[in-house]
């Protein structure tokens, strides 16, 4: 970049982060309100973009009233999930027996769908919170759990060794070697669990609830009000972005030595 | 294989290629093995790895070991740290029968093995916060290790702002630290390059005359063997067990230079025969 040129503001701008990902999104915003005038699509099966624009804009203080519950029931499930998935990987990975026994029914629960399993939880838990923050914890405890183990698991024998040979215990073996090590696939089981976290919660709200923004969803569906019901959607899909944002501003804060953060080594040239 | 026959080729070998079978300094000091061997117990069944092996390494000696690959030179290393436990026999350092971990050993593997999210002198101060000794007063000698290889001024650096020669004189540092007895080094410099490699035997060699650490060091390369001991021990193939043990009665201080020498290549000629003669070039 020795001399400036005169496109140099547009590209920088084209460059930051945030702006390709919202080019894009506009791209399709147009393709969708196009596509309906085009195929003349009924209201009644896809709302225009200007309709659920309009019932953002007219019922926003209702959504976000509404969007606490499931944010709250997410958090909740999803700070479950690696509370619980954590420490379980940590003792697949650290004991063959545990993996022999536990693994395999881990995965077999994996097989059996949440949605049709959450109403259970309703019968037992009744219409309040805790539904809703089991569901999210059963979505997100998977791949915490997946990817933990991987973490453990992939760290160097030789390098515990030498730790152990100094003498180390255990435990500080772990704290200095093996947890550390195990940090960035934790952190990408996280992101993965955030995002399904949310779709937990919208589930616990679809078979049982009276509030959130599955609840609205729900109600939208049963008077066919289409605009909220994709209003509601993207209520959803901000709720996951932000929070998914958030874990990746958490991951870059503890493990910014990681191959992955090293901004200045991309950008040297 | 059978050392006996090996000398018996040679009318009347000069003083480097006769065969030493051991020359134990007699007291409690350096390493001893006596009878140890070691068989893995696996799924498949047992699997010999170590055939019973009997040498002793004197206190501040440099010695080396060279065998094919798989021939059980890094259960060797393990069992002297403490980390394995021998099958049978026992393994004596500075007089105490080794069982489990003793700390008395800096280790070097091939690769640095350096904690990415630790900088270099935490890097280097690794065995202290195992060993729980006091930071502080450890703190300096691993600043002056550091001095010691040419690493000043990159204390802060985490590893991957290092080449990988860098990377494994920091890793010497650390196997250094905590001032053990003995240095086991497990192919050291088998991941660097030709060049790199050559300065850092030189300048290990430098490192062991000034610290005065009994080293064993276990190797591929025969020259490298030749080059850095005091004496070397040919390893069988799996399961392992003494082919043979040369003295190198080249003076010290060494350049490479030596690797000019007469006795420095007959050696080198004789090392190598042991793997011809087993029928594996590794």
């Amino acid at each position: 970049m020795a001399e400036p040129k005169p496109q140099n503001a547009i590209s920088k701008l084209l460059n930051a982060a945030w702006v390709r990902p919202f080019l894009f999104l506009v791209f399709i915003v147009v393709a969708w309100d196009l596509a309906i005038r085009l195929f003349r699509i009924p209201a009644y099966q896809i709302p225009s973009p200007g309709d659920v624009l309009a019932v953002l804009r007219t019922e926003w203080p209702e959504l976000l009233r509404q969007s606490w519950p499931t944010a709250y029931a997410t958090v909740c499930g999803f700070l479950l999930s690696a509370l619980f998935g954590i420490p379980v990987a940590m003792l697949i990975a650290g004991s063959k027996t545990v993996e022999s026994y536990v693994y395999p029914l881990l995965v077999f629960s994996q097989s059996v769908p949440k949605i049709a399993i959450a109403p259970l939880f309703v019968v037992w838990f009744g219409f309040g919170i805790i539904p809703k923050v089991i569901s999210a914890f059963l979505l997100g405890f998977f791949p915490v759990v997946v990817s933990a183990v991987q973490g453990f698991k992939s760290v160097d024998p030789d390098m515990v060794d030498l730790a152990r040979a100094m003498q180390g215990s255990r435990l500080q073996v772990f704290r200095a070697v093996n947890l550390p090590h195990a940090l960035p696939a934790i952190f990408s089981g996280l992101k993965v669990s955030v995002t399904l976290a949310v779709v937990g919660a919208v589930v616990g709200e679809f078979v049982g609830s009276n509030s959130g923004i599955g609840y609205v969803m729900q109600r939208s569906i049963g008077t066919f009000d289409l605009p909220t019901m994709f209003a509601a959607l993207v209520i959803l899909a901000l709720l996951g972005v932000v929070l998914f944002w958030i874990v990746d501003r958490i991951e870059k804060l503890v493990i910014p030595w990681h191959v992955s953060q090293r901004e200045d080594v991309i950008f040297a040239s | 294989m059978k050392p006996a026959t090996i000398v018996s080729d040679t009318v009347q070998p000069a003083a480097h290629l006769r065969l030493v079978s051991d020359r134990a300094a007699g007291d409690a000091s350096g390493i001893k093995l006596s009878g140890v061997s070691k068989t893995y117990r696996t799924r498949d069944g047992d699997v010999p790895s170590l055939r019973p092996l009997d040498f002793h390494i004197n206190d501040g000696e440099f010695f080396v070991v060279v065998g094919p690959s798989g021939c059980g030179k890094s259960t060797l290393l393990k069992l002297i740290s403490g980390l394995l436990p021998p099958t049978t026999g026992e393994v004596l350092v500075e007089g105490d029968k080794v069982t489990t971990p003793h700390g008395n050993v800096g280790i070097v593997f091939q690769n640095a093995l350096l904690l990415p999210w630790r900088n270099i002198l935490n890097n280097v101060m690794l065995p202290i916060d195992m060993k729980r000794l006091p930071r502080q007063e450890y703190l300096a000698r691993a600043k002056s290790l550091l001095k010691l290889v040419g690493l000043e001024g990159f204390e802060k650096k985490l590893p991957w702002q290092l080449s990988g020669g860098m990377q494994q004189r920091a890793s010497i540092c650390r196997a250094l630290v905590h001032d053990p007895r003995i240095m086991l080094m497990d192919e050291p410099f088998g991941a660097l390059d030709a060049l790199t490699r050559e300065r850092m035997n030189v300048e290990l060699m430098r490192i062991q005359r000034e610290t005065e650490k009994t080293v064993l060091l276990i190797t591929h390369s025969i020259p490298e063997a030749v080059f850095l001991a005091d004496r070397v021990l040919v390893m069988t193939e799996r399961p392992g067990a003494i082919a043979a043990i040369y003295d190198v009665p080249l003076p010290r201080p060494r350049s490479l230079d030596v690797m000019a020498d007469p006795v420095f290549t007959e050696l080198v000629q004789r090392i190598r025969k042991h793997f011809f003669s087993q029928g594996s070039l590794d």
